[in-house]
C-alpha cells in the first residue's frame, strides 16, 4: 500500500491511457444516445407524417425552423454514433490491421459526405 | 458410479452448430445488427433530403424508386430503430451500474421487448394510416 503510494498504481490508467484517446470515444457515444432519445421520436413523426405527401408539403414542413431544427439536429447526432458504432464493430471484426484502418478510414469518409449532403440540404430548404 | 443417466445428463459443451443463443447475448447482436442496418439507411436519409432540396424533378425520381420496395425498407427502418432505441435505453441504465445482474438484466431484457413490440406496431400502424390517407 505504502509502496502503491510512492510509485502510481498500474490499475489505474495514466493521463489519456494507452489508447491514447481517454474514454472520449465512450462518453461521445453516451452523449449522442441520449440527445437521439429526444431526437429520434420527432424525426420518426417527421418521416411518418411526409409519406404520400406531395413535394410542395415536404419542402414547407422540412423548411419550418422546428421540424428544420429537429432534422438538422438528428443529422447530426445520429451520423456521429453511426461513425462512433461503426468503428467499434470495425475493430471487433477486422483483426488485419491495414485492413481494420482502411475500413474504418473509407467508412468515416463516407458518412462525412453523406451527413454533410444530408445537413447542407436541410439548411437550404429552411432558408430558401 | 457411472450409470446410464448421469453419462446422458452430462451438460454439453458449446458448439456453434448445435449452440442455442441465450436471450442477453441475442439481443445484444441484433442492437449490433439494427445499428449497421440503420447506418445503411442514413443513405436513404441523405438521399431524400438531397431530392428535397434538389427539386421536383429529383424527389420525383426519389418517389418512384420509394414507392414499391422504399415503403417496405421505411417499416424495417422503424422496427429497427424502435429496438435499437429501446435496447439503447437498457444500455444507458446499465452505465450506470443498474440492472447488471444476470436476473434483472434478462428482466430489463423482456421489457425491452416489450416495448419493442408495442412502439413496432404503434409506427407500422401510423405509417399504413399516412400512407392510406
Amino acid at each position: 500500500m505504502s509502496q502503491a503510494k510512492a510509485t502510481p498504481s498500474l490499475k489505474t490508467a495514466r493521463g489519456l491511457g494507452s489508447a491514447k484517446e481517454g474514454t472520449d470515444h465512450w462518453w461521445m457515444q453516451r452523449l449522442s444516445a441520449i440527445a437521439m432519445m429526444v431526437l429520434s421520436p420527432l424525426m420518426i413523426l417527421l418521416v411518418i407524417t411526409l409519406i404520400g405527401e406531395d413535394y410542395a408539403t415536404a419542402t414547407a414542413k422540412i423548411g419550418s425552423p422546428f421540424w428544420g431544427g429537429v432534422a438538422f439536429l438528428f443529422i447530426c447526432a445520429s451520423f456521429y454514433h453511426a461513425h462512433l458504432g461503426l468503428q467499434v464493430v470495425i475493430e471487433d471484426y477486422i483483426s488485419y490491421h491495414a485492413a481494420r484502418l482502411t475500413t474504418i478510414i473509407v467508412v468515416r469518409g463516407v458518412l462525412i459526405v453523406l451527413g454533410l449532403i444530408a445537413a447542407f440540404s436541410v439548411l437550404r430548404l429552411m432558408l430558401a | 458410479m457411472t450409470d446410464q443417466k448421469t453419462s446422458v445428463q452430462r451438460p454439453l459443451s458449446p458448439h456453434l452448430q448445435v449452440y442455442r443463443l441465450p436471450l442477453l447475448p441475442l439481443m445484444s447482436i441484433t442492437h449490433r445488427v439494427t445499428g449497421v442496418g440503420l447506418a445503411f439507411g442514413t443513405i436513404v436519409l441523405a438521399w431524400w433530403l438531397a431530392a428535397l432540396a434538389t427539386g421536383p424533378g429529383a424527389y420525383a425520381i426519389f418517389s418512384a424508386f420509394m414507392m414499391p420496395l422504399g415503403g417496405l425498407a421505411l417499416l424495417g427502418w422503424m422496427i429497427a430503430i424502435a429496438y435499437h432505441f429501446c435496447n439503447g435505453i437498457r444500455h444507458l441504465i446499465w452505465d450506470t451500474g443498474h440492472a447488471l445482474e444476470l436476473n434483472s438484466a434478462e428482466k430489463a431484457g423482456y421489457a425491452v421487448l416489450a416495448g419493442w413490440l408495442v412502439l413496432s406496431v404503434a409506427l407500422v400502424a401510423a405509417a399504413v394510416f399516412f400512407w392510406a390517407t
